[in-house]
């Protein structure tokens, strides 16, 4: 009877040994599964991009089916007008709505409410973004246009970049607030020229953050901007847009344009990767570190 | 610049006998009526009109987020209102008939026939099992980075794991194409119908190797980051104590974290991975580019498919009538509501283990 319990006791203390093993093996096996394709995705960008990447990729725009040769720069000057104007619309509303979670509606329901819709609103597809504002701009105006194109992306800023604002300007100690409080600046101009400009490292790596996430968006650009063969020059013509145009080469047949889409998304998520960096290394700096 | 005042003390105010207040003084002698805007504005100093004006500035700017669902919502509904009066519910369930084969069909935009049911059917398949696979290894890695690394490996694999985040979808979909289908069509299609085709549900009739289970993985690679994020937020939002009390009663670490930190943040890791169904309801790109586009419900996993977002992405540039756009636009409608409701129950959840820290999740 003893040796049993002994037997059995020793059983489970291997058991529980095992099952620990077992659960460390499990839990590395998923961490390299899911390090492989992130790895594998850019080996083999920078594999197949660094080809196509050559002085003509960014000087010409793309050439017929059947030419060899031919480049990107009309897509990459569209995503930077497309971004530009984007940023136009989102980064104001968005910094605004942050100073009001922040300062003016701090523990009010009001701003529980706006934070909420914030994050619902980041989680909506923005496929639907697209199709709403095809339907609120394209369709009154009877073209596409780099302005709905860039409404679209601007509206996708703004829940991001206001969420940001409003985390970095908590971070900003409040006897700096009162101090300049205390000595006579009106609350408006505390709250810009002090508060604000305190957090502001932050506050623009946010903005870069939200950027970076809309600089990618392909489906809003597929109804609004519509994408152009060719250099285009004003606000109300359909412009070309760099994830746009890996899209349009990407499905297509031609192994000449799939050359062309891998060197475009190689130049795309270099330029994510820097952003993205960059807004790590911003952060673990501290925000006031940098402050002026 | 300002002149300093003359200041003169009358010694006087200080006996007890005379009452004469000092020369300084700021507030008027005689009180009298002061009007409701002139206190105002001297309540404030300066600079009452700015404050004020600044102040609904704000909130006119943060109400505009209100005003964008607002926008989209209205957009949406008075676009699909000719969908709406057309088929009414049904466009959700209803199967019409092909006349020249006398099987089911549901999207013909030729005849004007539209039915949802199957972009419901891919949107659902697709996504449950982008969940599958990329549950488990969410949580595997977020055990992992929270528990288990070393502390030099903690910082770079979270930032790759960000990282992973950060990749546009289209992106996803370059590389699933040319990558990734291709390795499924040869390598793993094969096996998974030689070893499970006796369940029915993989079938041998689409050998192009797009479809539901190459759209299922590239989902699950997209959605692994936000749902190992998350959890990870949660994970160490539970107290120390709970692992320190579990470990002194003999646990081994894994039971530790299983019965310590998993059990507690259970609610948090379930939004989690709502949070990751709700991203993977929405996708977009990758998916249309992998999924094959084909209207019509099969039951082999290995057949083409399409969801809700990809027949919008393809046909709505090139919609042939008022009635096949209006559709689409009730597609997006029956879109955004159920990833708005899906988000909003994901992050009420999330919200209710971490107490309400504001946290934008990346």
């Amino acid at each position: 009877m003893k040796t049993e319990l002994k037997f059995r006791a020793k059983f489970l203390e291997r058991k529980r040994a095992f099952t620990d093993g077992a659960a460390t093996f499990l839990a590395v096996l998923s961490t390299v599964l899911v390090v492989a394709p992130l790895v594998a995705i850019f080996a083999y960008l920078v594999y197949k991009g660094a080809s196509s990447l050559n002085l003509d990729f960014f000087t010409q725009i793309p050439k017929p089916v059947g030419e060899s040769g031919g480049g990107m720069a009309n897509a990459i000057a569209g995503s930077a007008i497309l971004l530009a104007v984007g940023s136009l619309i989102g980064v104001p509303i968005g910094i605004a709505g942050g100073i009001f979670l922040a300062e003016f509606g701090r523990g009010t329901k009001l701003a529980n409410a706006v934070r909420f819709t914030a994050d619902v609103l980041n989680g909506v597809p923005s496929i639907v973004m697209g199709i709403a504002v095809y339907s609120l701009i394209v369709v009154p105006q009877g073209h596409f246009s780099a302005f709905s194109g860039g409404v679209a992306l601007g509206i996708m800023m703004i829940p991001t970049v206001c969420r940001t604002t409003e985390e970095m300007l908590l971070m900003v100690p409040n006897a700096v607030r009162e101090a300049a409080l205390a000595l006579g600046v009106p609350n408006w101009r505390s709250v810009l020229a002090i508060t604000v400009k305190t957090a502001s490292p932050g506050i623009i790596t946010g903005c870069m953050l939200a950027f970076a996430r809309v600089a990618g968006e392909t489906a809003p650009l597929i109804f609004t901007a519509f994408g152009n063969v060719d250099w285009s020059g004003k606000l109300n013509e359909p412009i070309a847009a760099l994830p746009l145009q890996i899209y349009v080469y990407a499905i297509s047949p031609y192994d000449e344009w799939h050359r062309l889409a891998w060197g475009g998304a190689l130049v795309l998520i270099v330029l994510i990767v820097l952003a993205v960096s960059l807004v790590r290394y911003v952060t673990s700096r501290g925000v006031l570190k940098g402050a002026s | 610049m300002a002149q300093v005042p003359e200041i003169s003390i009358d010694q006087s105010q200080f006996l007890p006998e005379s009452g004469s207040p000092g020369e300084q003084s700021s507030v008027p002698a005689a009180p009298g009526e002061v009007s409701a805007i002139r206190a105002f504005l001297s309540s404030r100093g300066n600079s009452a009109i700015a404050d004020l004006s600044f102040h609904w500035l704000m909130v006119l700017c943060a109400l505009s987020i209100f005003g964008i669902v607002v926008l989209i919502a209205f957009e949406l509904v008075v676009r699909s209102r000719l969908a709406w009066n057309s088929f009414g519910l049904d466009f959700f369930y209803r199967a019409f008939v092909d006349t020249y084969t006398n099987q089911p069909m549901y999207w013909d935009p030729v005849n004007g026939h539209f039915s949802a049911l199957p972009f419901l059917y891919g949107t659902l398949v697709s996504s449950f099992l982008a969940l599958l696979l990329a549950v488990p290894l969410a949580i595997g890695v977020a055990v992992f980075l929270t528990e288990m690394s070393p502390g030099y490996l903690r910082a770079p694999l979270a930032f790759i794991t960000e990282l992973l985040a950060a990749i546009p979808s289209v992106i996803y979909g370059l590389w699933a194409v040319f990558v990734l289908v291709p390795l499924l069509r040869e390598h793993v299609n094969p096996w998974l119908i030689k070893l499970l085709g006796w369940t029915g549900f993989f079938g041998d009739d689409n050998p192009t190797g797009l479809g539901f289970v190459s759209a299922g993985v590239i989902l699950a690679i997209m959605i692994l980051p936000i749902i190992s994020s998350l959890t990870r937020e949660v994970m160490t939002a539970v107290p120390t104590s709970q692992r320190e009390a579990v470990l002194a009663l003999g646990a081994t670490r894994w039971e530790m974290i299983r019965m310590g930190v998993l059990r507690n943040a259970r609610i948090g890791i379930v939004g989690a991975v709502i949070l990751g169904l709700g991203r993977a309801l929405g996708e977009t790109m990758a998916v249309t580019m992998v999924i094959g586009n084909s209207p019509e419900i099969r039951r082999s996993l290995l057949a083409n498919g399409s969801t809700m977002a990809s027949v919008i992405a393809n046909e709505f540039a090139e919609a042939s009538s008022d009635l096949h756009l209006s559709a689409l636009m009730e597609l997006g409608l029956a879109l955004f509501i159920v990833t708005i409701i899906v988000n909003a129950f994901a992050r009420l959840l999330v919200w209710a283990v971490t107490r309400g820290e504001p946290s934008a999740a990346r």
